[in-house]
Parts: C-alpha cells; structure tokens; sequence
C-alpha cells in the first residue's frame, strides 16, 4: 500500500468512526435531552423556506428537460402520450429525491460546515462547552430534525413542479394531447414510486445533516480549515447521497414492489 | 481544596506541550500562571475545564477526577466554572442579552423578567449598562471581553478562568479588565485562575504566580517574590530580555 492510500484508508476510517460517533451523541440528546423547538423552527426556516426556490428552479428545469429529451424517443414509437409518465416516475422515485439533495447539499450543507466550522476556530464550541451545553445538543439536533421534517416537503414541491413544467411543455410546445399526458402520468405513478421517493429524502437529508456537522464540529484551525471542512461537506455528502441512492434503490425495489 | 492538578502529561503529536505540572488551588485564591507564549498555559487552563483531557495524569475538581468523565458527564461540572476567553468567544448569532443570558435561558428555569434583571445586573457589574441589544460585531475587544466576562458570572461560578484577559487590548483597556477582574474577585468571592504574559496583569490581579517553563511548574511564590527574584528563567521572563547572548550581540 503506497503511502496515500494509507492516508486516504486512515481519513475515511476516521470519518466513519467520528460520523458513528457523532450519530450515538445525536440520538442520545433526541431521546434523552428534550430538543428545543424554536431552535428546530428556526432551522427549519433557513433549510426549508430560503431552499424552495432553488430546489423548485432545479425541478422545473429537470422535469422540462426530461420531457423535451422523452419527446424525441417516445415519438418514434407513436407513444408522444407517455412522456409525462416517464417524466412522473423519473421525478417521484429518482431525480427529485436526488437533485434536491444534492442542491440542499451545496446551499445548506456548506452553509452549515462554514458556521460550525468558524465557531470552532473562534473557540464559540469551546464556549459553548464551558455554559454546560453540549455542542450535539445546541448545534447538531436543531440542524438533523429541521432536515428530516424539511427535505420531503422540498421533494415534493420540487417534483410537483417539475411534473407541472413537464406537462406544460408537453401540452403548449409539443402540442401533445393534455388529456392523456395527465392520465398516462396518473395511471403509470405508482405509490411505491412516491413511497421509495419520501424514503430516499429522510436518508439523504440525515446523510447532509450528519456530514455538515461532522466537517464543522471536526474543522482543521484558521480560514484555510473552514474552507477545506465546507468543500468536504459538499463532496463528501454529495458522493454518500450518489452512492446510497443506489443501494437504496436496489433494496427499496426490493421490499416494496 | 477546590482544586488540584497531578502530574499532568499532554503532548500534540510528537510535540511535549505539558510534562508532568503538579499543583493546587485552595478556594477564594486569586491564582496567576505566566509562561512564554506557545508554553502551554492555555492548554493547561483548558485542562482545568475538561475541554482537553490529558494523556496522564489527574485533573480534580472539588475531589472529582475529570479526566476519566466523558462530554455528558462533565457537565455539571463545567456549570462550577466561569470562563473568558482570549477573544471573548462570544457567540456571533446572539446578541448581547442572549450571550449573557445564555444559560439562563438554556435551562428553562427562570422567568423572563428575572432573567432581564439578571443580565442588567451583571452589565452593570462590568460597567456596560444598556447595551443589551447591540450584538458582538458592534463591540471594540475591550467591550467584547467584559461581555464574556458577564456571560461567565451570571451563573455565579465557583471558579473563574481567564485566557489571556489583556491581550490585544490598549493599556487602558487592559488597566480596566485588570481592575474588572479584581472587583469581580472580590464582590463574588470566587477563585480565580488567570493565564497571561502581561506582567503588569499578573502582579495586580493574582495573590499567587505559578511559572510555566518547559511543560513544568517552573515557580509557585508571591507576586513579590517572583518579581524580586534573581532565578535567571524567571528574571529574563519578568523583566522582558530575550536570549542575554543575542542581546550582547546586539549591543
């Protein structure tokens, strides 16, 4: 073994081991510390409400793509009507949940892993830890519930428009038939579809919540560090949401179809 | 005793920070420790609160050993202690009220008003009545320190710890946190442990000087003795010279 991959063996072991670490520390303090709700809400606000619009953006511009690209294909086939189905199924189950993520994990993920990451080399944790509160408590749980009750409701809306914006390319500039864009979507979306959709978003907002936090909460010293912790909770949480969604998928195809 | 350190070890990497520093602190003491900077005096300090833990050696507070007490476990223990930071550490997404009040509203205990009261109270104390709602970007680092040093007493600590309280300040902003800290001392009667390289400071606010030197508890005496001493470490250290050869050179 070179002498890298020994220090890339080294560092990943170590940011598992931290990250399980860090997930004993945070459903401790839910279980056994009562979490504050206005610091939840608050969370809540700055993932939720100031993320829609980029997450709706994305799904729109996706759901419009997808549409025009199926188009092309489906046409060939005489099946134009089909489109908006591949484009529903397509969103619900993969791309929404995924580019949503990944969207949530470049503006809060960073967003997180910068501010942790600066109460750290300005000793606020220390602080924090000096007024008898433990950083998980104050820090962590806040930011891991906010994004478990937030990303489905990002999901949906994301999807919801890009199924929208989907149709109405369809209908106004393909000129294909509304009636039937909107039943064949209806009737091929299956509830397993959304099921493994609201899954994926649960599991890739605690993967964000959890790597954003760990980067911070773990920031090497001066600016430098808090550059590097929140280009790492981009990478880092962005290549864990790829690379579980496709075990995810396989599993959940599994159990639920 | 409130609390006593024993044969304290505390190395970063390959680096010996701390190597074995042995001594006690008996209640109401105004304590200073003075030391080179890079010497390990901040570290011990954090030892003191747990927020290191040694590689060998006992930290006890009150008779309990921290350093074999996990995060949770500790914090109880930290409530006995008041901290200010070198840079104050305040927290930048709270304002004043809230960073005083910290505690306070984090344990859900009080009422509104008393914490109000409180916090009003304990700004008055470090001379800094009405700036409740202005928030730490707004604040010089002489402000920004009697603010920590509100946030560390509000709860009224057993001991309190202090970083580097002078540093980075003008001397008459460093003549007022001196004064600060020994009216603080005396008004709530606690113990108190300073860290500092600024002589001045040392001598006004401690009744005891421990000397750091090369990871060790190199002095323990009066702020008397150790400024009349003729020991060379801690004459070169008290009265400023650098390397006595490099200065002959100099000369």
């Amino acid at each position: 073994m070179t002498s890298s991959a020994k220090q890339f063996a080294r560092e990943w072991f170590g940011g598992v081991g931290r990250g399980t670490l860090l997930c004993r520390d945070l459903f401790y303090s839910i279980f056994k510390v009562k979490p504050v709700w206005h610091d939840v809400v608050y969370q809540m606000y700055f993932i939720g409400v100031k993320s829609s619009s980029v997450v709706c953006i994305t799904g729109a511009f996706t759901g419009m793509v997808l549409c025009a690209q199926a188009y092309v294909e489906f046409h060939k086939i005489k099946m134009d009507t089909g489109v908006l189905a591949l484009v529903s199924v397509g969103m619900v189950s993969q791309l929404g949940p995924v580019l949503t993520s990944l969207m949530v994990a470049g503006r809060v993920g960073a967003a997180i892993a910068a501010e942790l990451g600066t109460m750290r080399v300005t000793e606020q944790i220390d602080a924090l830890r000096t007024l008898a509160t433990h950083p998980v408590d104050y820090l962590v749980v806040p930011r891991f519930l906010a994004m478990l009750l937030v990303m489905p409701l990002l999901t949906a809306s994301s999807v919801c428009v890009g199924i929208f914006a989907g149709f109405l390319v369809g209908a106004c500039l393909l000129s294909i038939n509304p009636t039937y864009l909107w039943y064949n979507m209806l009737h091929y979306t299956d509830m397993n579809d959304v099921m493994t959709g609201m899954i994926k978003t649960f599991v890739f907002g605690a993967i964000i919540a959890v790597v954003a936090c760990d980067k911070g909460l773990n920031c090497p010293q001066g600016a430098e560090g808090v550059g590097r912790a929140t280009t790492e909770a981009v990478v880092y949480s962005s290549i864990t949401i790829l690379i579980t969604n496709f075990f995810l998928t396989l599993v959940l195809n599994r159990v639920l179809v | 005793m409130i609390l006593e350190v024993r044969d304290v070890k505390k190395n970063f990497g390959p680096l010996p920070v701390l190597q074995g520093v042995t001594f006690s602190v008996e209640k109401g003491e105004a304590l200073t420790i003075i030391g080179v900077s890079g010497g390990g005096k901040s570290v011990l300090l954090k030892h003191l609160v747990g927020l290191l833990m040694p590689d060998a050696g006992e930290v006890l507070v009150g008779g309990v050993n921290i350093a074999c007490l996990d995060e949770r476990q500790l914090l109880p223990i930290r409530r006995r202690f008041g901290m200010l930071f070198q840079g104050a550490a305040l927290f930048d997404s709270l304002n004043v009220e809230d960073n005083i009040a910290f505690i306070l509203n984090r344990e859900r205990r009080y009422s509104r008003e008393e914490i109000d009261r409180r916090v009003e109270e304990v700004l008055d104390v470090v001379g800094l009545k009405g700036i409740q709602k202005k928030w730490p970007a707004e604040l010089s680092g002489g402000m920004r320190k009697r603010v920590g040093l509100a946030r560390a007493i509000i709860y009224q600590p057993e001991i309190l710890l202090y970083d580097e309280p002078t540093t980075g300040l003008d001397p008459i902003a460093a003549d007022a946190i001196d004064r600060l800290i020994i009216r603080v001392v005396q008004k709530l009667k606690v113990t108190s442990i300073a860290v500092t390289h600024d002589m001045r400071s040392a001598r006004r606010i401690g009744n005891r000087i421990l000397m750091l030197h090369e990871g060790r508890i190199y002095a323990d005496q009066t702020p008397d003795e150790i400024f009349k001493s003729t020991d060379p470490v801690i004459y070169r250290f008290v009265n400023g010279i650098a390397d006595p050869q490099e200065q002959l050179n100099y000369e």
